[in-house]
């Protein structure tokens, strides 16, 4: 019988078979009783929700985005992406304030930044934390991120775009609103290793937020014109300029990439694999013999790896491990896979901070046991939540290449 | 008023726990008779059950079946009033494929409207925009009243009112004979089969419902009525593509109706003649799953790459008059017998012919002939009546009424039970766990079942709550269902005879299907229930050979 030969259909959830193994590997089921757990939110809820909208469970809300259904669902139903697409066209709750607040990371950064001091200021003080818990119901346990006095992008033009187009081959960066607003000194690591090379770094046409947390808070509309705009100027730098995109953020790369096409139906098809991680990208270049990496003498680090969630999701540990394991010096564990609970904006909500917590939980157990002198990680907000959770610093592996290489010899090797 | 003196007397006694026997036992009831319902089997078991779920506008009847169109666009209206948590009110499209003939839409049309049905050609891309998976290439499109209907819903929320109308109901129990003296039926002779026990109930009437099986019933009283078994065949789909009725603008034939029915969708019917003997046992052939898909893919052309769940099939309980070889061309009319002017039989009629649609007609001309028959002066309620559940509008309003944050659980629970929801423990945490997680059916709907709604195993309690309907067919809620009725029964060894049967009875509608994601999940289910609970047995010997 020739008939249903490609039964592969469109509705992937039909290929679940109930084995019921993502919900085991889900991290909000065993901390939120509320929360029916990945099947039953997404290929089960599906089905409910394909006969009426109405069936549409408002505890969906509760799901992190972490991915990990997906990474460990053998039948390779995308769940998390049937989750998040449930609650973009049946969730009825509007964002509240406080949502639009933590979901606009570029606008709050672009008129944040300009009173940086100020604001990292009154951001610290108890009596501020005390009326955003209240009023804003953001936990009063959290800590925002410090504000940068000067963009990452400003300093790049002022300091270092004018010599870039002096070498020989040519990156795209995309840095994301954390480095821009937040954190420059990452983007500067990434800079002046790719420099070390013998890479140019180059900034995308006018650069918008990836989207990440405006996905997560359902501000579709403003997410889809970002993607559409940023997949334009990849678009821009990849066919245009021969340059391909690289990043340090594994949330800001997962979403370009993945979330793009799956939630928001934007088609990247034809860039998707020129957009990865820096320590991947690297990693690639020594593994074919096209640069090497001098390091200092007398690096010594004792480091614990986190992988995150969208880090598993993507598959690429593997790449910033390696990394990190090529420095002389360097004592390496990486981690028990365990989500860290934050998963962006949702973990500075009131009301997931207990829950979020109780999901860390084993992750800063296992940190503080080991005392490391430093975590590394890929990801932001894992850095907020580890450094809030235990008593020790993260760093991006781009930032720890950056401490641990002889630069100037790096440059000559790469010459 | 028929008085009763003995305790096994009753002024009616009904055989068929179909709809029509349970339609007929509510109408009865309602008027005042003390009733007596006997099935051999479980509510719904014969055709009602094995259909596609159809809320029929009449419109497919239309050219060819006047009469039948105009009883069923009339009980499609009343049933959008008495039936509301049982029917769905989807509408439904016939479509005009490029292969069909367009004139036959404007003869269709016509015979719609003579039969008042309001039928309303629209253009083919406001077609594609009412129902999306619909084939692009459709010529023509026609909007009809269609919709779905759940007939265990249906068959359960007649046996709750006949029920609350001080009937009895006798499950599981046989008409093993017909009690006569000389020429008239006095009552029946009836054989339990859970209890093995025999017991004779007296009635002045004996109404035969049996469908297709009353052609024995009636034999047992020495008339004869040559029933003429149809058998339709019918694939479900595991979701549903469609949330309008899909149906061929053509005259009647193979696989020209899509139906969404709760959380699933089905294609049919096929139709073949088939022996008397084979009716309790039917199986799917090849030939007609290949004649389901391919004329099914011509409706919704996503068909092709859904992953079917099961094939099933039943018999029309059509009563032969001429040699039609496929029975297509059979009216579907009702058929009311009174036996004692046809045959010489008092005190013994025969309900039948009709169609699920006109269940709660042909019980309104039954009962009225029982009336008639009993000098009770009693009239027709029903089509004024709501069915037990169905008195409130919505599902959200009712959940919002019964608990503060219904999730989907609750919604589906209301889905299934409609107002009467309100009666199933949902309140802590182990109530409202689910046994089957693919239709959402919890500890205290499966509780509710096994209490109120005659369960007696896991294949009754899947029509009454959609246990085990759902993409895993039984996979994980059948053990769960099976150690809730193992402590409702007391008894071990019966339930997990039962779960052997009942994990029997899924294979046997996934077997004709077989392949891609179903043959995966079959295979991960026999794993778990063999290898991980040990359960071994004969059943799964004989059903693999067959």
């Amino acid at each position: 019988m020739k008939m249903q030969e490609k039964n592969i259909s469109a509705n992937n959830f039909e290929q679940c078979i109930k084995c019921t193994v993502c919900t085991v590997y889900c991290p909000v089921v065993p901390v939120n009783p509320l929360y029916p757990g990945p099947k039953q939110a997404g290929p089960d809820g599906e089905r409910l929700r394909l006969k009426k909208g109405l069936f549409f469970d408002n505890t969906l809300k509760y799901c992190l985005n972490c991915k990990r259904c997906e990474v460990a669902c053998p039948s390779g139903v995308r769940i998390g992406d049937i989750i998040q697409s449930a609650r973009i066209k049946y969730s009825t709750d509007a964002p509240k304030l406080r949502d639009m607040i933590l979901a606009n990371t570029d606008f709050m950064g672009s008129v944040v930044t300009k009173v940086a001091p100020v604001a990292n200021f009154a951001l610290g003080l108890k009596p501020t934390k005390v009326v955003m818990d209240a009023v804003l119901k953001v936990d009063k346990h959290r800590t925002f991120p410090k504000y940068a006095t000067k963009t990452f992008e400003s300093w790049y033009k002022k300091n270092v775009m004018s010599f870039q187009e002096s070498f020989k081959r040519h990156v795209s960066y995309f840095h994301g609103c954390y480095v821009n607003y937040n954190y420059p000194q990452l983007g500067k690591d990434l800079v002046s290793v790719m420099n070390a090379l013998g890479y140019g770094v180059h900034l995308l046409e006018n650069e918008k937020c990836c989207g990440t947390a405006l996905i997560a808070n359902c501000m579709i509309d403003k997410a889809k014109k970002n993607a559409e705009h940023n997949i334009a100027s990849i678009r821009k730098s990849v066919y245009e300029r021969q340059m391909p995109v690289i990043g340090a953020s594994s949330s800001c790369n997962f979403t370009i990439r993945d979330e793009y096409p799956h939630l928001l139906g934007v088609d990247n098809s034809d860039v998707r694999d020129y957009i990865e991680l820096g320590t991947r990208f690297i990693y690639r270049l020594i593994d074919e013999g096209k640069v090497k990496l001098v390091f200092k003498k007398d690096y010594k680090a004792k480091i614990a790896y986190h992988t995150p969630c969208h880090m598993e999701k993507l598959g690429w540990g593997i790449f910033s491990t390696e990394l990190l394991r090529m420095i002389p010096g360097v004592d390496l564990t990486i981690l028990d896979s365990n989500c860290c609970g934050i998963a962006g904006t949702y973990g500075f909500k009131k009301e997931n901070y207990e829950v979020s917590q109780a999901i860390g939980k084993p992750l800063f157990e296992q940190i503080e046991k080991l005392r490391p002198d430093f975590v590394a990680c890929d990801c932001e907000t894992c850095k907020w939540q580890i450094e809030m959770s235990t008593s020790k610093e993260v760093k991006n592996p781009i930032s720890i290449l950056a401490e641990a290489l002889d630069l100037v010899a790096t440059s000559e090797a790469n010459k | 008023m028929v008085s009763a003196a003995r305790g096994n007397d009753f002024d009616v006694i009904i055989v068929g726990g179909g709809i029509t026997g349970a339609g007929t036992a509510r109408d009865c009831a309602l008027r005042g008779l003390k009733v007596l319902l006997i099935e051999r089997h479980d509510l719904a078991t014969g055709a009602t059950g094995r259909n596609h779920g159809l809320l029929h506008s009449g419109a497919r009847y239309a050219v060819t079946d006047r009469e039948s169109a105009e009883e069923c666009i009339k009980e499609n209206m009343i049933l959008r009033k008495i039936a509301r948590h049982c029917v769905e009110e989807t509408e439904g499209l016939f479509l005009t494929l490029p292969e069909d003939d367009l004139d036959y839409q404007a003869k269709f049309v016509e015979s719609c409207l003579a039969a008042g049905i309001n039928a309303e050609i629209i253009d083919p891309k406001e077609a594609l925009r009412m129902e999306p998976s619909a084939n692009p290439d459709i010529i023509g499109a026609v909007k009809v009243p269609d919709g779905a209907v759940d007939p265990f819903r249906l068959t359960s929320a007649n046996v709750i009112d006949a029920k609350l109308h001080g009937a009895k109901v006798l499950v599981y129990s046989e008409v093993t004979s017909l009690i006569k003296e000389g020429d008239t039926v006095k009552g029946v002779e009836v054989f339990n089969h859970i209890t093995k026990q025999t017991a004779q109930y007296y009635a002045p009437i004996t109404v035969n419902a049996g469908g297709i099986w009353g052609q024995h019933i009636a034999e047992l009283a020495g008339v004869k009525i040559n029933m003429f078994p149809a058998k339709g065949a019918l694939l479900i789909f595991g979701h549903r593509v469609n949330n309008v009725v899909l149906n061929r603008c053509r005259k009647p034939a193979n696989a020209d109706i899509l139906v969404p029915g709760d959380t699933i969708c089905l294609i049919g019917t096929t139709s073949s003649r088939i022996p008397f003997e084979e009716c309790d046992n039917m199986f799917v052939t090849p030939d007609e799953v290949d004649v389901l898909l391919k004329e099914g893919e011509k409706l919704a052309p996503s068909l092709a790459s859904t992953r079917i769940l099961r094939a099933y099939a039943g018999v029309r309980p059509l009563v032969a008059t001429d040699d039609d070889p496929s029975g297509r061309n059979i009216s579907r009319g009702i058929v009311l017998l009174d036996h004692e002017t046809r045959d010489g039989v008092k005190g013994f009629i025969s309900i039948t012919g009709g169609k699920l649609m006109t269940y709660r007609l042909m019980a309104e001309w039954a009962a009225d002939l029982v009336c008639k028959k009993l000098g009770v002066n009693q009239s027709c309620i029903t089509m004024n009546t709501p069915l037990p559940g169905s008195e409130k509008e919505n599902i959200d309003e009712i959940s919002l009424k019964t608990w503060s944050k219904p999730g989907a659980t609750h919604k589906a629970t209301v889905g299934r039970h409609g107002a009467r929801a309100v009666n199933i423990g949902l309140k802590d945490e182990y109530d409202a766990s689910l046994v089957c997680e693919c239709e959402e059916v919890s500890v205290g709907e499966v509780r509710y079942a096994i209490d109120e709604l005659d369960v007696h195993n896991l294949v009754d309690l899947r029509r009454r709550t959609r246990v085990g309907m759902g993409t895993c067919q039984g996979e994980l809620c059948a053990c769960r269902a099976a150690g809730m009725l193992a402590d409702a029964h007391k008894c071990t060894d019966r339930a997990k005879n039962d779960l052997k049967n009942f994990v029997n009875e899924r294979w046997k509608g996934m077997y004709p299907i077989c392949w891609g994601d179903t043959l995966r999940e079959s295979e991960y289910s026999q794993w778990i229930y063999s290898g991980v609970c040990g359960l071994e047995g004969r059943e799964c010997e004989t059903n693999k050979a067959e």
